[in-house]
């Protein structure tokens, strides 16, 4: 239908605490990496797709939708935007069991027809034997795949992930990573992850944007962005 | 010793009504200002902090007489409330359950603002993001992170209500059976020769349902922590 247009097209400019953050891109691709040192305003510019912040000037497009438009006064808030978001510690509701917290964005979107089916997705995500216990009980690594869980059963447009492979020992990161790579190909959601690591970009990325001191500084495959 | 008279049973049992009164009319109020002040930005929010606060630093007589100032039958609502609705606070237990809900307020107000403001925001962006309105949040994930709080605060507003004494007598004064709370019941035993005995025992109650409100209280606030297991 709408598929002219790009996954995502971001701008954004805004000044906040000194620092100032104005960014333009536009990325197809079903894996995008934005790329630079910690502090760059990688998180600021997810924060500024999923609405959890409103630039001070700016466009955002999702699949052809418009979701900020600071000259046309749009703002579509965040829970209407069905922008899946992992956050980097995975904010857990830590009141909910597991299932609860994977069905918390499922209910709100019940009426969906091409929602992803949980057992389809706890599968993959290998989180089943998880369901009944509660976030504190849980490591880091089982944290985030229940995160992306419940994000992916949200029915999102397209899915942030905010570092989702820091804090990870090496076992565990590889094994994330072909957990993304398996929703990549098989949930046909476009993801965006944030990170700071090189070999994640290399494996996982087919296209990068790299960040630095809040301007976008390349873009393009992780070959041309990084050098062979 | 521990056979209570009709009055005595009568000054109890009418401070737990007013106490519990004061304590569930107050709650969803101190809910919202709580709320407002640790989410909200606008002017004069320190203002309204501050006189939200007032009944814990004004002498208690103070507030008792503003109310009556207020809500009194010659008071500028009370006398409305009356003229429309023929309701008055004045001399009524509904009066003394006001008295003792403004002065508990504050503590309730503190506790639940704490609770809220501990709550990890991030938490909240990220129910917006999984299609959750702001009530859906405020329902769903703020308010069960910050019920510990609100019990908390709940609690101490009742016993603070129970033993309140200055604003209730100066307010809805010391009627037996209707604003005789009782703290002003001891007062009055204390007043009259032969009292002690009256006094002691309802002192005696008193202890018993502040310590049984702290531990209802601490157990329920347990349960709650399990549930939510932040701390494990």
């Amino acid at each position: 239908m709408t598929n002219a247009q790009p996954a995502l097209s971001v701008w954004a400019f805004q000044k906040r605490n000194g620092f100032t953050l104005d960014v333009t891109f536009e990325s197809d691709s079903s894996l995008t990496a934005l790329f630079g040192p910690s502090g760059a305003g990688k998180t600021s510019v997810l924060n500024v797709i999923a609405g959890v912040n409103r630039p001070d000037k700016g466009r955002i497009t999702v699949a052809g939708n418009v979701l900020t438009d600071t000259e046309k006064h749009i703002f579509v808030p965040p829970h209407l935007r069905r922008v899946g978001f992992v956050f980097q510690d995975a904010q857990l509701f830590p009141h909910l069991t597991v299932e609860q917290n994977i069905r918390f964005g499922q209910w709100f979107r019940r009426g969906e027809k091409n929602a992803l089916p949980q057992d389809v997705i706890v599968g993959v995500l290998g989180i089943g034997h998880l369901l009944k216990r509660r976030p504190a009980t849980l490591s880091g690594g089982e944290k985030h795949r229940v995160a992306m869980a419940r994000a992916l059963l949200s029915s999102p447009r397209i899915l942030l992930m905010d570092e989702p492979l820091s804090g990870l020992d090496d076992a565990r990161r590889s094994e994330i990573m072909s957990l993304i790579e398996r929703v990549r190909d098989e949930f046909a959601v476009p993801m965006v992850f944030v990170t700071h690591n090189l070999e994640e970009v290399r494996r996982l990325a087919s296209r990068v944007i790299r960040i630095t001191d809040g301007h976008v500084t390349a873009v393009g495959t992780p070959a041309e962005v990084l050098g062979a | 010793m521990l056979e209570f008279s009709p009055e005595e049973w009568t000054a109890i049992e009418l401070s737990l009504r007013v106490a519990t009164a004061g304590t569930l009319f107050g709650l969803p109020i101190a809910l919202f200002f709580a709320y407002a002040l640790a989410r909200w930005r606008f002017p004069g929010k320190v203002i309204l902090d501050g006189f939200l606060h007032l009944p814990l630093v004004l002498p208690p007589v103070v507030t008792g007489y503003f109310l009556l100032l207020t809500f009194g039958r010659q008071g500028f609502i009370g006398k409305e409330l009356y003229d429309l609705f023929g309701f008055t606070f004045a001399f009524r237990w509904t009066g003394a359950a006001l008295a003792c809900g403004v002065m508990g307020f504050p503590l309730m107000l503190r506790a639940i603002r704490l609770s809220l403001e501990a709550i990890d925001r991030r938490l909240e962006a990220a129910a917006s993001t999984l299609g959750a309105n702001a009530w859906w949040t405020f329902l769903l994930v703020t308010l069960p992170l910050a019920l510990p709080g609100v019990l908390v605060g709940a609690i101490l507003c009742f016993a603070k209500a129970l033993g309140e004494f200055g604003a209730t007598i100066t307010f809805v004064s010391n009627i037996p059976g209707e604003t005789q709370t009782i703290p002003s019941a001891i007062y009055t035993y204390t007043q009259v020769p032969g009292g002690e005995g009256q006094a002691l025992r309802l002192a005696g109650v008193s202890v018993v349902i502040a310590m049984l409100a702290l531990i209802v209280s601490e157990v329920l606030n347990r349960r709650i922590q399990k549930r939510i297991a932040v701390f494990e």
